[in-house]
């Protein structure tokens, strides 16, 4: 990695420091964001323990990429590295990537095909499930060493995670007693979640992987900030895949925590007015020389031409017309966090569908003529949160209101966010 | 893949065409450290593909491209957006190029070549960092008598990638 000498240096970095305990809130309620949120190691102590290894769903992968029984691949929830497995049953296991003798992280390939996990350092040796099955010596050698009597492998496990699923994508959980995902999502969360992940089966176009130098709740406000799209994305507003006054929505779970926007596509003429509000984001002698960017097949029943969902807390489900992807969200510290990528279509898409797939995906990613802005803005905000003392930011947008709300010009999805973080946090 | 090229071209041929594309990747590398995408484009043939890619997707043959284009209008295209709509930190950028090796060259005159590329970005007030080290893998075909890419894959090893790619490479 070449990006240190930017990020995080822990302590020192972030000049409004605060001592645990002296988390108060400015006037304003959910009006006015503290920079704190975004830049005390406490806060980001309590949020690893509280939100990732607390009573959550995490995405861990897609079962497309593990189809047989023996596949696994590396994942991780917050930053606590994990193996996720198919067993020989079929089951789906996800267990902690750290050798239970002497706590080697030993599964170091991406991804692959193993009948047992072994670390190479002593060869112990745990079947997919993360049950130890193997001890070298374990009787010691002539009568000589070894483990003693009482020693019980199966108190030595790789520990695992409890696991769902639903559609195609597999979720872990440090917590025990979670609830289903449908409950977790709620109906209204689940219908949209649903459209994507439908059932049918998914085929796995590839990877992108980034490192975003800012705090990785700014990645779940970009994409419950419709205002931004609006005003930021040119090439959105200007090749009409997003407007203000669009038929739209920004939708909130009850909970707060959950979100989804959808955007409907217009077709209708840019009136002078609404060029002028949209100041330098519309362009109006712009043209493509090959739109079949812009070009979209229908193929789901809901009315968006987009939906951006934020499933927390660290997933987001892409769907911009035809390219389909996950976002993984992996925390590192309170001023950086990666970016997984997977991006799919269909196994039954034809060749040029998948190729259609494809070539819109120039939309997103880390080159993706939207996505290299919204990694750009969050550095932005990180370097104004740091770089200065006890700021205060104003997400006051659509008044005080919370919860879902019909059009684009709101903040109302941050704040119902963080209702619930304050709430999980303490603070 | 590590296959000498045997057929239609003698040893100083070679050397010749060699040469010829490191001077081709030279041009490229500069209009490129230069910004001029307008003049990237047209080292492209009209029916091209372009792709940059990370290896893990090239090796285990997935399809996506963090760019991905087919044809010199989605060129033109990427160039426009980059130019004309995107905003980004401003910064430097540097692409560094390892010999050509030619491996093979088709009956019909195409040429298949490898060269390793570097690109090292600066931003301001940040010391320069490597954005990606990886490979070309291209297919040359002769237009008009000159030199031009009919197929470049860009595969970075460098996997994760610090914030945004905004350029090609």
């Amino acid at each position: 990695m070449t990006i240190e000498s930017r990020e995080h240096s822990g302590n020192g970095n972030g000049r409004g420091r605060h001592e645990p305990g002296s988390f108060a809130w400015p006037d304003g309620d959910l009006t006015r964001m503290p920079d704190w949120v975004y830049t005390s190691d406490e806060i980001y102590r309590r949020e690893v323990e509280r939100i990732f290894e607390g009573p959550t769903w995490n995405y861990v992968a897609l079962e497309a990429e593990i189809p047989n029984p023996g596949d696994f691949v590396r994942s991780s929830v917050a930053e606590t590295q994990v193996i996720v497995t198919r067993g020989t049953d079929g089951g789906i296991h996800v267990v902690q990537n750290r050798c239970s003798h002497r706590g080697a992280e030993f599964c170091r390939t991406p991804r692959g095909h193993a009948k047992t996990l072994v670390c190479p350092y002593h060869q112990w040796t745990y079947d997919l499930t993360g049950k130890l099955i193997g001890v070298p010596f374990r009787r010691g050698l002539k009568g000589q060493g070894g483990y003693p009597q009482d020693f019980k492998p199966e108190n030595h496990g790789l520990p695992a995670l409890n696991v769902t699923t639903r559609g195609g994508a597999i979720f872990a959980s440090f917590a025990k007693d979670m609830p289903s995902i449908e409950d977790y999502l709620g109906t209204e969360m689940l219908e949209v979640y649903d459209t994507v992940f439908s059932g049918r089966k998914l085929r796995i176009h590839g990877y992108y992987r980034n490192s975003i130098p800012g705090n990785w709740k700014l990645y779940h406000e970009n994409l419950k900030d419709p205002y931004h799209a609006t005003l930021l994305h040119v090439y959105l507003v200007t090749f009409g895949l997003m407007r203000a006054g669009a038929n739209a929505s920004m939708m909130v779970d009850p909970s707060g925590r959950h979100g989804a926007m959808g955007a409907t596509r217009g077709s209708a003429p840019v009136s002078a007015d609404a060029a002028k509000q949209m100041g330098r984001a519309f362009i109006d002698s712009l043209k493509l020389s090959d739109e079949r960017i812009l070009d979209f097949v229908p193929e789901f029943r809901e009315p968006w031409t987009v939906t951006m969902q934020t499933f927390w807390p660290n997933l987001i489900i892409q769907r911009e017309l035809n390219t389909l992807g996950v976002r993984q969200i992996v925390p590192r510290g309170p001023h950086a966090f990666d970016l997984y990528w997977t991006m799919f279509g269909y196994e039954d898409d034809d060749d040029e569908m998948t190729r259609h797939r494809l070539r819109q995906a120039n939309l997103m990613g880390p080159a993706g003529f939207l996505g290299i802005e919204d990694s750009e803005a969050i550095e932005y905000v990180q370097d104004g949160l740091r770089r200065t003392r006890d700021g205060v930011a104003v997400t006051e947008l659509g008044g005080r209101e919370e919860g879902t709300a019909k059009h684009l010009i709101t903040e109302a999805a941050i704040r119902s966010m963080y209702r619930h973080w304050r709430e999980v946090i303490g603070v | 893949m590590n296959a000498r090229p045997q057929r239609s071209a003698s040893p100083v041929q070679l050397r010749e065409l060699r040469f010829e594309i490191e001077e081709f990747n030279a041009e490229y590398a500069n209009t490129l450290d230069e910004f001029d995408l307008d003049r990237w484009v047209e080292f492209f043939t009209e029916d091209a593909f372009y792709r940059i890619t990370a290896r893990e997707n090239f090796d285990h043959n997935l399809p996506l491209g963090l760019v991905y284009c087919e044809g010199r209008g989605m060129l033109k295209d990427r160039a426009l957006a980059i130019l004309k709509t995107t905003t980004f930190a401003p910064r430097y950028l540097r692409h560094f190029l390892g010999p050509a090796r030619i491996l093979d060259v088709k009956d019909d005159g195409a040429i298949e070549a490898r060269a390793n590329y570097m690109v090292v970005q600066t931003e301001l007030e940040r010391p320069s960092q490597i954005l990606q080290s990886g490979q070309y893998i291209d297919r040359f075909v002769r237009a008009g008598g000159a030199l031009r890419l009919r197929e470049r894959h860009c595969v970075y090893d460098s996997l994760i990638i610090p914030n945004a790619l905004v350029f090609p490479v």
